[in-house]
């Protein structure tokens, strides 16, 4: 078969999964189902980047949404004990509105699209395959190079995001019982053992001796 | 033979789809957050095409970041989310009106 008719086979098929999914998203009832079709969404669009070559951002897709965020997602999701019901309750009084608005920005972006350029490129080479490299290597020679302050900066962004969120969502217990490190360490010898010299031995008295002091 | 518009169709087509999920879930503030993530899904994919159809790398290099921001934005609108139920025991929007604005 022709490797390009096959290309536009896998396109349609893969597009067409990724707007179903993403409207299941939309309409779903139940807000676990909404994630999964999430889910579908993103692995069914990183298949599309994928038929772009474009091998490392599709891979981090998956990695990163589907493997992290929407895991988060379906955790907070099951977490709280939500009200299905109630939360839908506008759903069919917005249902025109919404149709209406994405209705209309469809037909304006279609139109821009299709004047300006649905004759524009067939997909030329590979620009990774022409320079020499994997689709890796071409975009972590210009992450590392050209971009390096940018990326240290999101690496810097994900470090306090991870912050904040903690730092959100850590709660005092009152009922919990914690260690004070610093007065661990501030402590004093003397405040907790007391040594009593005595003698080893002592003549045996008739009376009995009286009750040691208890250590404290 | 794919070509560029096939690829800005499908994005415009994504992005119409999150602004209707934005209109019609109205109540459900995940539904809300997953919205935004596929609106940055479909900004995404135009990147992604445009990068491969002009030969630039610039437009994968920039859809990096945006994943970067992404899972960032996520984590933290989760962590308010989780704050909001504890203190609130509800994620209605219509409910979330202390600040009166």
């Amino acid at each position: 078969m022709n490797p390009q008719l096959l290309q536009l086979i896998c396109f349609y098929a893969f597009g067409f999964v990724t707007v179903a999914a993403a409207l299941s998203v939309i309409t779903l009832k139940n807000t676990v189902h909404a994630v999964l079709a999430l889910v579908l969404t993103f692995f069914s669009a990183a298949c599309l980047w994928m038929l772009l070559d474009a091998e490392f951002l599709a891979l981090a897709l998956i990695v990163v949404y589907v493997g992290a965020v929407m895991v988060l997602f379906l955790f907070v999701v099951m977490m709280l004990d939500l009200d299905q019901e109630k939360l839908r309750e506008g759903f069919v009084k917005f249902l025109p509105v919404g149709l209406i608005v994405a209705a209309a920005m469809l037909a304006e972006m279609l139109g821009l699209i299709g004047v300006r350029a649905m004759h524009l490129q067939v997909m030329g080479a590979d620009p990774a395959a022409v320079a020499g490299t994997s689709n890796t290597a071409w975009l972590g020679r210009a992450l590392y190079t050209q971009y390096l302050l940018p990326f240290e900066v999101a690496a810097l962004i994900l470090t306090v995001g991870v912050v904040a969120a903690v730092a959100l969502t850590l709660r005092q217990r009152g009922d919990a019982r914690y260690e004070s490190a610093s007065q661990q360490v501030k402590v004093n010898p003397r405040d907790r053992v007391r040594i009593v010299k005595m003698a080893a031995e002592r003549p045996v008295d008739e009376t009995p001796a009286p009750p040691q002091e208890s250590k404290s | 033979m794919i070509t560029l518009s096939h690829y800005i169709v499908l994005g415009a087509v994504l992005f119409c789809i999150a602004v209707a999920g934005l209109f019609i879930n109205r109540k459900n503030v995940i539904v809300l957050l997953m919205s935004i993530e596929l609106m940055l899904l479909a900004v995404n994919m135009n990147f992604v095409a445009f990068s491969r159809f002009l030969g630039d790398v610039s437009g994968q290099v920039f859809v990096f970041f945006i994943l970067t921001v992404a899972a960032a934005e996520a984590a933290i609108g989760l962590a308010i989310l989780v704050l909001l139920f504890r203190n609130r025991s509800t994620i209605n929007i219509a409910d979330i009106d202390s600040m009166k604005g």
